[in-house]
C-alpha cells in the first residue's frame, strides 16, 4: 500500500494525479475463507481489521449487499462520546473513543477525528441528578467528564440560549474529549486497511442464506454464488433481524427510521457537539459548516430509510429553542436511516444460537462512536471466544433480566 | 407520514394522531411459563421486512388501540382491524393475498 | 460587462425604482426585479466565491438551481446567509452581501487555493494533515473550517415569525408552467379540490420566454385565460411563491410559501409551512438545462443558456456586447435568436454536434448568425470575467481552430427533467438514451397506504420537451389523477402549438472529446464545491465506484443546489471513467427538500412560551405571583420553592421543611395524577396492575400500591383509594398519568377485553391540595365545614367526602411527609378559591406553601421512595424492601413473570438502605459506593449508589438512601463513597427512615 502524504500528493501532482491506486482492491469471492464478515459498514469493516491486526486472521471476506459504508456508517450524526452510565457501555466506548484517537494514524487515512467536545444539557432537576450520576460512574471508569454550569456551558457554546422560558438550562455534562469524525473516511480508511491485509472486500453481494451442517455454520449463500467459512460475523445495523431468520432464530429487536439533516453550511459557529435530551435535539457543526442535527427515532417498524416528518419538525423545534439563531438557517437535506433497537437499547455482541455463528448489532441510534472498539471486542469474541469489552452484551441478558440500560440517564442515547 | 384508519372510528388518521404499539398478537406468557417462552414473549420480535401485524393507538383521537397489517418495506396497509382478536382474521389474510400472492402467514 | 437594455423585459416595471445595497454600495433595480438581475443591470456580473479555492463566481442560472450567487441578505434579526440572488426578489432597502471572501469579493486571500489546485484533488484531506496527530485540532481543522462553511452565521434572534397550514386536498399540482396550469384546470374542471403551487413569483415557466404559442395565441394569453378560470373555481387554490418542497409517504407533501421575503414591509409570519395531505399529486416541475464541460467554464460571464435568455427576456439585461453560444442541442438556437432579436451580437454559435439542420439553428443561420458544427470550446478566456474562447475541433483532443472575443458564454448540455418530487418518495427512474437524461418510469411511482401510485409526472417533469408534448402530457396526468381519485374527465383536445421542429440533441459530456488531463482540471461540474472532471476520474480510479462513494469522496452534488446542475454530468463523468453504462451507475437518493427550506417555517409557532404546550394547575397563577422558582415537570411547572426577597433557594427550602414539620404547610399536589377504575372488574384488574391486592380494599379506605411492567421494573407508585364497590379513584406520580392510564387501557382493550372496566383520567378535573403539618386539622376545622375529621372518624389510609368551608372536598387521610396530612381535592374551577381560604384560615399557625424540593427532602427523612430517584427504570420493589407490598397470594401480576428471572433473584443486587456520612455532610448526588479492585475492562469496581440525598433541616445533617450490595444485612458498616474529583466520603450504612420510625406524628 502507497502512503498517503502531504509528499505523495505533491509527487502525484505533478503528474496531474495519475499515479494513485485503488484505496481497495474488488475481487471476486472466493469458494471459502476463515472468516467471513456480512456487512462492510464501519462495524464490519473495523472487525475484520482487527481480526487481522490483533489476531493474524486474514483470510477474510468482508460482503455487502450495496457498496461499503453505504449504511448507517454513511448516514449517522458522526458523534463521538462514551460518557456512558452503565460500565459495560463505558468501557466499550471509551475503548472506541481511544482507538478514534489514532486512527488516522493507524491507518494512514485521515478521518479527521475531532475531540472538540460534547455537552449534554440538563435542562430539568432530574436530568442534572442524572448526569451528576453519570459524572460520578465516569470517574470511576476511566472516563473524563464533568458536570458543569449553565455560565461554562455559555462560555462553551455561545451561541445556546441558557434561559429558554421553558426548558433554561441548568448545567451539562461535558466530555471535552468527545467530538466527530468523518464518517465515510472512517469506512474507507479500514477497507483501504483491509485489502492491504489482502482481505477480500465484495460490494454488491447480498446474502440470501445461511448455510449450517449439525447446528454450525457453514458458508453463505449470496448473490454471487455459495462461500463457505467456518466463522461467521454478521454485521448488518437495521437488517439484523433479517440475517437472524435466515439462520432460524429471532432476535430481541425492532428495526425502526432515524432522521436527521443538516443546514446549508455558514462560518465556524459552534465549536462543540450539543445534545438535549429534555426537548430531544442535538446539534454540531461539520467541518464543511453544515449544522448537523438528529433526534429521536420514528416509532414503527420501518426498512424504507424514510422518516416522517412531523419528527423532523420536533428536533428543528428543540433546536430553535435551543440555539434560536438556526432559525434563519435552511435545511439542506433531511434523510433517514434504519436503526435495530434492542429490548434494553444496548448492542447485542453475541455468539448466536447457531455454532460459529456471531452477530453483533442493536446499535440502535448510537453505533458510529463505537465503531473501533465495536470492532476490536468483536473480532476477539471471535478469535478467541470471549471478549472482557463485549461480555456483557450476550443474547442470554434478556433471558435472565440482565438489562443494561442507558436510557436511565438520558432519554436519547446518540 | 403514514396514514391509518381506524377501524374504532372510522376516521382515516394522520400519524401525528396515532401511537405505534409494537409487534399485534402476542401471547402473554405469566407466572408458570419456561425462561424461554417468557423471553419469545417480552423480546423476540418478527421484525419482518414485509407484512407486519402491528397494533396501533388513536391516542389523539378516539383512544383506541387496532391492529394493522402493513408492508415495513413499502408501507401499504392492507387492513387495519379490531385489537380485541388473538388471531389475524381470515379477511385480512385474504386482503393480503390479494396484493401479495407469495405472501405466506407463519404463525 | 453587463447592462439594462433600453427595452424589454416582461417581468419588470421600468416605471418604478427600487433601491437597494451590494456589499455597502447603493444600486437600484426595478419591481419585477430579483437580486440576481438587478446586479447584472448595475453592471455586477462578480457575485461570489466558491467553497473549495474561492474562484471568482458569477450568477450562471435564473432561478432555483442557482449554485453560484448566494449571498447574505438583511441585518441583524433579519439576516440570513446563503440566499439565492436568483429567487430573491428586491425591494427597497434590501442589503445584500456577498460570501466567503476575505477582506473583499473583488481580492479574495482565500483564492491562494486556486492558485494550487493540483494540490487540492478531491480528497486530498483523507491523505494528509494526519501529522503531527494534535494538528489536526489545533492547525488543520480551524483553518479548514474557517475556509469552508459559506455565508456568515446569523447572530441575532429571529425577528420574523413562522406559521404552518394544513390542507387536505384530492390533488397538490407542484408547478405553475403551461403544464401544472393545464392539469390544474382540468382537473379543476373536474370538481376535484386542487392546490397549485408555483415556487416564483410568476405562472408559466418557461413558455413565454421561448416563444410559445398555445391555440394559436402567445403564451402569456393562454396563461392569463388559464388563471382567469382558475381563480373562478371555488375548488381551486392557486399560490405563487410557494414551493412543493418534498414529498412524503401516503400522500403528504410538504409547501414553503415564502410570505413576505419579497416585501417585508407587509407585516405578517414571514415564511408558512403547509402541510399537505393529497390523494394524488402531479408534479410538473420543469426540467433544469444541464452545462457542458469544457475547460473554464466556471469564470463569469459563462451562463446556462436559458438563463441568459432569461435575462434578456424577462428582465431586459444585456449580459455583455457579445455572446458565444455552444451547445449540443437545438434549444440554445432560441437563445442566440432572443439575443440577435435584442440587438446584441452572437459571434458564432458553437455546436458540438456534426450538423444542426433543425428549425430553429436555420432560422439563426437566416439571421446571419455563423453556426459552426462539430466545434468544442477549448477553453474559455478571462479571469473574474470572460473575455473570449478558444475553440477547437469537438472530436479532438482540444488543439485551437479560432479564437473569439466575448463577454458571455450561453452553454446548453441539454435538459434534465426535475424528479425530485418524484424521487422523494421511492418513484424510480429510467435512463432516456436519446435525450441523455433520467426520467420518471411511469410504471414506478411511489406508492401510498392502499399500494397504489399517488404521484403523476406531467410535462417537462416527465421528459417532455416541446410546448405541443407538455400540454399533452398534462392533460394526461389530469386524466390519471382523475382515474385514480375516481372522477372522469370530459374528454378535451389540447389546443395547438407552434413548436418548431428540433433535432435531436447529441450527448456531450466532456468538450472536446479527447481533453487530456490539465483541460480536464479546469472543466467544473459542480461549482459551488469545486468539483471538477478530473476528480470524479480521480475519484473512480482509486476505487470509489459507487455513485455515492463519488459523491462523498468528491462533495459533488453536495452542496446547496443539492447537484441540480451537476448531478447527471458528474454521473457521466463517472460512467465514462469507469466504461460502465449511465443507468448501469444509477443515481444517488433525491432526498426533501427541493430546495432548502428555512428552519423558522419548520418551526412555526412553537418558540419560547409557545415553545410546547403549558400545562398549569388551578393555582398556577398564585405560584408564579409569589416569584417561586419553578421547574418543569413533563409539560407542569411546579414550584420548587417559594424563596423570599434576600433568601437562596437552599433556604426556603429549609424553612418550608421546618414550618411544616413544627406547624402547617401547604402543597398544590395537583399534577398528581388521578384515574377512574370502574366496572365490576375493576379490583380484579387492578389486583393485575398492581403488585399489591386492592380487590380486598374495603370503601372508604385507601391504599399505597406499586405498579411494575411486564418487564418487572417499578413504573409508578401511588395511593389507590376505594370509593365504592364497583369503583377505584387510582393516584399515579405527578407526570405519569397519562402514561399509566394509556398503560391500563392498552391491557384493557388489547388483552382483557372481555373485563368489565372502564377507566377515566380525571387529573385536571380536579386541583388536590395537601395540608400538612401538626396543625392540618386545626385549619381544616377552622375552615369549618360538615365534615369530621377526628382520627376516629377519619383515620390514616381513610378517605371521607363533604364541604370544608364553603367546598365541596374529597379528604384523603395520606402523608407523604410523614405528618398528620390531607390531601384534599376540590374540582378544578374551584381549587384556586380554596387554596386562598385556607392560606387566609392558616395565618393562625404561619400556614407556609411549600415545593417540590421540601416534599422531596420530607419524603426522603421518612424513608418514603420516589420514582425516578430510588427507581431507575431497572430496579425492581424487592430491590427497595417492599416485599410487603407484593401480594404472595395472587397467581399473576404484572411483572411477576419477569422478577422470577435469574437475574432478578440474584441475591447480590443492590438493595435500599439509608446513608449518613460520618462527618455529617450530605452525600454528594450520584455518587457510587466503591469496592476493591477493578473490573476486567480496568473500571473500578462499585458495590453501590446513591439514590436520593439531601440535607436534612429536621435533622441538621445530610441523609441519604442508596441501594447498596447486602445492604440491609451491613447496618452500621462504613462504606466509602466516590466524588467527582477523586476523593471519597464514608457513609454508615443506616435504616432507610430516619425521622419518626414509629409514625408518631402521622398517627395523630
Amino acid at each position: 500500500m502507497r502512503r498517503y502524504s502531504a509528499f505523495a500528493i505533491a509527487r502525484e501532482a505533478a503528474r496531474y494525479h495519475q499515479g494513485w491506486e485503488r484505496a481497495w482492491a474488488s475481487p471476486e469471492p472466493k469458494r471459502a475463507y476463515d472468516v467471513i464478515i456480512v456487512g462492510a459498514g464501519g462495524h464490519g469493516l473495523a472487525t475484520a481489521f482487527y481480526l487481522g491486526k490483533n489476531f493474524g486472521i486474514t483470510n477474510v471476506a468482508v460482503i455487502e449487499k450495496g457498496w461499503l459504508g453505504g449504511g448507517n456508517t454513511g448516514r449517522n450524526t458522526t458523534i463521538i462520546r462514551s460518557n456512558y452510565l452503565q460500565d459495560p457501555s463505558a468501557a466499550i466506548y471509551e475503548k472506541a473513543r481511544s482507538l478514534y484517537e489514532t486512527m488516522s494514524q493507524d491507518l494512514n487515512y485521515n478521518v479527521m477525528f475531532s475531540p472538540r467536545g460534547v455537552l449534554m444539557l440538563a435542562q430539568t432537576e432530574h436530568e442534572v441528578r442524572g448526569y451528576t450520576r453519570t459524572a460520578h460512574a465516569n470517574a470511576l471508569q476511566g472516563v473524563k467528564t464533568e458536570f458543569v454550569g449553565p455560565e461554562r456551558v455559555k462560555e462553551i457554546v455561545p451561541i445556546i440560549n441558557i434561559d429558554g422560558p421553558r426548558y433554561p438550562v441548568l448545567g451539562a455534562l461535558w466530555q471535552a474529549r468527545a467530538g466527530t469524525a468523518r464518517h465515510d473516511a472512517v469506512a474507507w480508511g479500514y477497507a483501504r486497511a483491509c485489502s492491504d491485509m489482502g482481505m477480500d472486500i465484495i460490494q454488491k453481494c447480498e446474502v440470501t442464506g445461511v448455510n449450517t451442517e449439525n447446528g454450525a455454520v457453514t458458508g453463505v449463500e449470496t448473490t454471487r454464488g455459495t462461500i463457505g467459512c467456518k466463522k461467521l460475523g454478521v454485521v448488518v445495523a437495521g437488517h439484523s433481524s433479517v440475517l437472524a431468520e435466515m439462520a432460524g432464530f429471532r432476535l430481541p429487536m425492532e428495526s425502526v427510521a432515524l432522521q436527521a439533516l443538516v443546514s446549508e453550511p455558514i462560518k465556524p459557529c459552534m465549536d462543540c457537539v450539543v445534545m438535549a435530551n429534555t426537548v430531544h435535539g442535538y446539534m454540531s457543526q461539520s467541518d464543511k459548516g453544515e449544522m448537523v442535527i438528529g433526534g429521536g427515532t420514528d416509532g414503527y417498524n420501518n426498512y424504507t430509510q424514510r422518516g416522517s416528518f412531523h419528527h423532523i419538525e420536533e428536533t428543528v423545534r428543540a433546536l430553535v429553542e435551543t440555539f434560536p439563531m438556526i432559525s434563519r438557517l435552511k435545511m439542506l437535506r433531511q434523510w433517514g436511516g434504519i436503526v435495530d433497537v434492542t429490548g434494553d437499547r444496548s448492542p447485542i455482541i453475541s455468539k448466536a444460537p447457531v455454532e460459529g455463528m456471531f452477530f453483533n448489532c442493536g446499535w440502535g441510534t448510537g453505533g458510529f462512536k463505537a465503531i473501533p472498539g465495536s470492532g476490536w471486542g468483536f473480532a476477539e469474541l471471535m478469535a478467541r471466544g470471549y471478549s472482557p469489552l463485549t461480555a456483557e452484551f450476550g443474547l442470554n441478558r434478556f433471558r435472565e433480566g440482565r438489562f443494561i440500560d442507558e436510557s436511565v440517564a438520558a432519554g436519547v442515547a446518540h | 407520514m403514514l396514514i391509518l384508519e381506524c377501524p374504532n372510528c372510522g376516521v382515516m388518521a394522520d400519524e401525528t394522531e396515532l401511537s405505534a404499539g409494537g409487534e399485534a398478537h402476542l401471547k402473554r406468557f405469566g407466572p408458570g411459563s419456561s425462561d424461554e417462552e417468557f423471553e419469545g414473549y417480552l423480546f423476540h420480535r418478527a421484525n419482518p421486512k414485509g407484512v407486519h401485524f402491528e397494533r396501533w393507538r388513536h391516542a389523539n383521537g378516539c383512544g383506541k388501540w387496532f391492529h394493522a397489517a402493513r408492508c415495513t418495506n413499502t408501507l401499504e396497509v392492507f387492513a387495519t382491524y379490531t385489537a380485541q382478536t388473538s388471531t389475524v382474521p381470515d379477511t385480512v389474510i385474504a386482503a393480503i393475498k390479494a396484493k401479495r400472492p407469495d405472501w405466506s402467514h407463519e404463525t | 460587462m453587463s447592462t439594462r437594455l433600453a427595452s424589454g423585459g416582461r417581468l419588470i416595471d421600468r416605471h418604478t425604482t427600487r433601491t437597494f445595497t451590494f456589499n455597502g454600495k447603493r444600486l437600484s433595480g426595478h419591481d419585477g426585479d430579483t437580486l440576481a438581475s438587478a446586479l447584472l443591470a448595475n453592471g455586477q456580473t462578480l457575485m461570489g466565491r466558491s467553497f473549495k479555492y474561492h474562484r471568482p463566481r458569477g450568477v450562471v442560472a435564473s432561478g432555483a438551481e442557482e449554485p453560484n450567487a448566494l449571498m447574505g441578505i438583511g441585518e441583524g434579526g433579519r439576516f440570513e446567509p446563503n440566499q439565492r440572488a436568483t429567487t430573491t426578489e428586491i425591494f427597497d432597502g434590501l442589503t445584500a452581501k456577498t460570501q466567503n471572501h476575505w477582506p473583499s469579493l473583488d481580492f479574495d486571500v482565500g483564492a491562494v487555493n486556486a492558485m494550487v489546485p493540483r494540490l487540492l484533488p478531491a480528497g486530498f484531506y483523507y491523505k494528509t494533515f494526519m501529522f503531527p496527530r494534535p494538528f489536526w485540532k489545533h492547525v488543520f481543522e480551524p483553518v479548514i473550517r474557517k475556509s469552508a462553511g459559506l455565508g456568515a452565521a446569523p447572530k441575532d434572534r429571529d425577528a420574523d415569525r413562522y406559521e404552518h397550514f394544513y390542507a387536505h386536498v384530492d390533488l397538490l399540482v407542484a408547478g405553475g408552467g403551461i403544464a401544472g396550469l393545464q392539469a390544474a384546470l382540468r382537473a379543476g374542471q373536474a370538481g376535484l379540490r386542487v392546490l397549485l403551487v408555483e415556487q416564483t413569483a410568476h405562472w408559466g415557466g418557461r413558455a413565454p420566454v421561448d416563444g410559445v404559442e398555445i391555440g394559436g395565441k402567445p403564451a402569456e394569453e393562454w396563461i392569463n385565460d388559464t388563471l382567469q378560470a382558475l381563480e373562478g373555481m371555488e375548488n381551486v387554490c392557486i399560490r405563487t411563491r410557494s414551493m412543493a418542497s418534498g414529498v412524503y409517504d401516503h400522500g403528504y407533501a410538504l409547501v414553503y410559501e415564502r410570505l413576505t421575503d419579497h416585501a417585508p414591509e407587509m407585516g405578517g409570519p414571514r415564511h408558512r409551512l403547509w402541510r399537505v395531505r393529497a390523494g394524488q399529486i402531479i408534479t410538473a416541475t420543469g426540467a433544469i438545462e444541464r452545462p457542458l464541460s469544457f475547460a473554464g467554464n466556471d469564470i463569469p460571464g459563462v451562463m446556462l443558456a436559458s438563463a441568459l435568455r432569461d435575462y434578456v427576456v424577462n428582465w431586459g439585461i444585456s449580459p455583455g456586447d457579445r455572446t458565444v453560444i455552444v451547445t449540443n442541442n437545438d434549444d440554445a438556437y432560441r437563445t442566440a435568436l432572443v439575443l440577435h432579436e435584442a440587438g446584441l451580437a452572437v459571434p458564432a454559435i458553437v455546436d458540438a454536434r456534426p450538423s444542426a439542420t433543425g428549425d430553429l439553428p436555420q432560422a439563426a443561420r437566416e439571421a446571419g448568425i455563423r453556426v459552426l458544427t462539430g466545434t468544442g470550446i477549448a477553453e474559455v478566456k478571462g479571469r473574474k470575467s470572460v473575455t473570449g474562447v478558444v475553440l477547437c475541433a469537438q472530436a479532438g483532443e482540444g488543439a485551437a481552430t479560432d479564437e473569439i472575443a466575448c463577454e458571455a458564454v450561453a452553454m446548453s448540455g441539454g435538459w434534465s427533467p426535475v424528479v425530485h418530487l418524484w424521487s422523494h418518495c421511492g418513484g424510480k427512474l429510467i435512463w432516456d438514451a436519446e435525450r441523455s437524461h433520467f426520467r420518471p418510469d411511469a410504471a414506478r411511482a411511489p406508492t401510498g397506504h392502499d399500494g397504489k401510485p399517488f404521484v403523476i409526472t406531467a410535462g417537462a417533469a416527465s421528459g417532455a420537451e416541446t410546448a405541443g408534448d407538455v400540454l399533452a402530457d398534462a392533460k394526461t396526468a389530469a386524466g390519471a389523477a382523475a382515474d385514480a381519485l375516481g372522477r372522469s374527465l370530459p374528454d378535451l383536445d389540447a389546443a395547438g402549438t407552434n413548436d418548431p421542429h428540433e433535432e435531436p440533441m447529441a450527448p456531450v459530456w466532456i468538450m472536446p472529446q479527447g481533453a487530456g488531463p490539465a483541460k480536464r482540471m479546469k472543466m467544473w461540474l459542480d461549482y459551488q464545491n469545486d468539483v471538477k472532471v478530473s476528480d470524479v476520474r480521480l475519484a473512480a480510479q482509486e476505487g470509489y465506484e459507487s455513485v455515492e462513494h463519488t459523491k462523498r469522496y468528491t462533495t459533488l452534488g453536495m452542496a446547496t443546489d443539492q447537484g441540480k446542475l451537476s448531478n447527471i454530468n458528474g454521473l457521466a463523468t463517472l460512467a465514462g471513467a469507469l466504461n460502465a453504462e449511465i443507468p448501469a451507475v444509477g443515481t444517488t437518493t433525491f432526498r426533501p427538500p427541493y430546495t432548502p427550506i428555512s428552519m423558522g417555517a419548520i418551526a412555526g409557532e412553537a418558540r419560547d412560551a409557545t415553545f410546547q404546550p403549558l400545562r398549569r394547575t388551578p393555582i398556577h397563577d398564585y405560584h408564579e405571583d409569589q416569584g417561586a422558582y419553578m421547574e418543569p415537570v413533563g409539560h407542569w411547572r411546579r414550584p420548587y420553592t417559594y424563596p423570599k426577597t434576600g433568601e437562596s433557594h437552599a433556604e426556603s427550602v429549609h424553612r418550608e421543611v421546618l414550618a411544616t414539620r413544627n406547624s402547617l404547610g401547604l402543597l398544590d399536589a395537583s399534577t398528581l395524577g388521578k384515574i377512574l377504575v370502574k366496572g365490576p372488574d375493576a379490583g380484579k384488574f387492578l389486583d393485575m396492575l398492581y403488585t399489591n391486592m386492592m380487590s380486598t380494599l374495603k370503601p372508604g379506605k385507601c391504599r399505597y400500591g406499586l405498579m411494575c411492567n411486564e418487564n418487572g421494573f417499578l413504573m409508578d407508585d401511588g395511593v389507590v383509594a376505594r370509593l365504592d364497590e364497583d369503583t377505584f379513584l387510582v393516584h399515579t406520580t405527578s407526570g405519569g398519568a397519562e402514561h399509566t392510564h394509556a398503560h391500563m387501557e392498552d391491557w384493557l382493550q388489547c388483552e382483557w377485553w372481555d373485563w368489565k372496566v372502564h377507566t377515566v383520567n380525571i387529573t385536571e378535573q380536579f386541583a388536590q391540595i395537601a395540608v400538612v403539618g401538626p396543625n392540618a386539622r386545626k385549619l381544616l376545622e377552622k375552615m369549618g365545614g360538615d365534615m369530621d375529621l377526628s382520627a376516629e372518624a377519619l383515620p390514616f389510609m381513610g378517605w371521607a367526602e363533604g364541604r370544608i368551608g364553603g367546598f365541596d372536598a374529597r379528604v384523603f387521610r395520606i402523608s407523604f411527609s410523614g405528618e398528620l396530612s390531607y390531601e384534599i381535592a376540590i374540582p378544578a374551577s374551584q381549587g384556586r378559591a380554596f387554596w386562598d381560604a385556607a392560606l387566609e384560615a392558616g395565618g393562625t399557625w404561619d400556614i407556609t406553601p411549600y415545593g417540590t424540593e421540601a416534599l422531596h427532602i420530607m419524603r426522603a427523612e421518612k424513608g418514603f421512595i420516589m420514582i425516578g430517584d430510588e427507581t431507575d427504570g431497572t430496579v425492581i420493589p424487592q430491590d427497595l424492601g417492599l416485599n410487603w407490598a407484593i401480594s404472595k397470594k395472587k397467581e399473576d401480576y404484572m411483572g411477576k413473570r419477569a422478577q422470577a428471572r435469574s437475574h432478578m433473584t440474584d441475591p447480590t443486587r443492590w438493595k435500599l438502605v439509608g446513608l449518613e456520612t460520618t462527618d455529617g455532610s450530605t452525600l454528594p448526588d450520584g455518587a457510587y459506593c466503591i469496592a476493591a479492585g477493578t473490573n476486567a475492562n480496568n473500571q473500578r469496581n462499585v458495590q453501590g449508589r446513591v439514590t436520593s440525598t439531601y440535607h436534612s433541616p429536621t435533622l441538621g445533617r445530610g441523609i441519604a438512601m442508596g441501594l447498596v450490595l447486602n445492604g440491609p444485612d451491613r447496618m452500621g458498616d462504613i462504606v466509602e463513597f466516590n466524588k467527582v474529583d477523586g476523593g471519597t466520603v464514608a457513609a454508615k450504612i443506616v435504616d432507610p427512615v430516619f425521622f419518626d420510625k414509629d409514625g408518631e406524628k402521622q398517627n395523630v
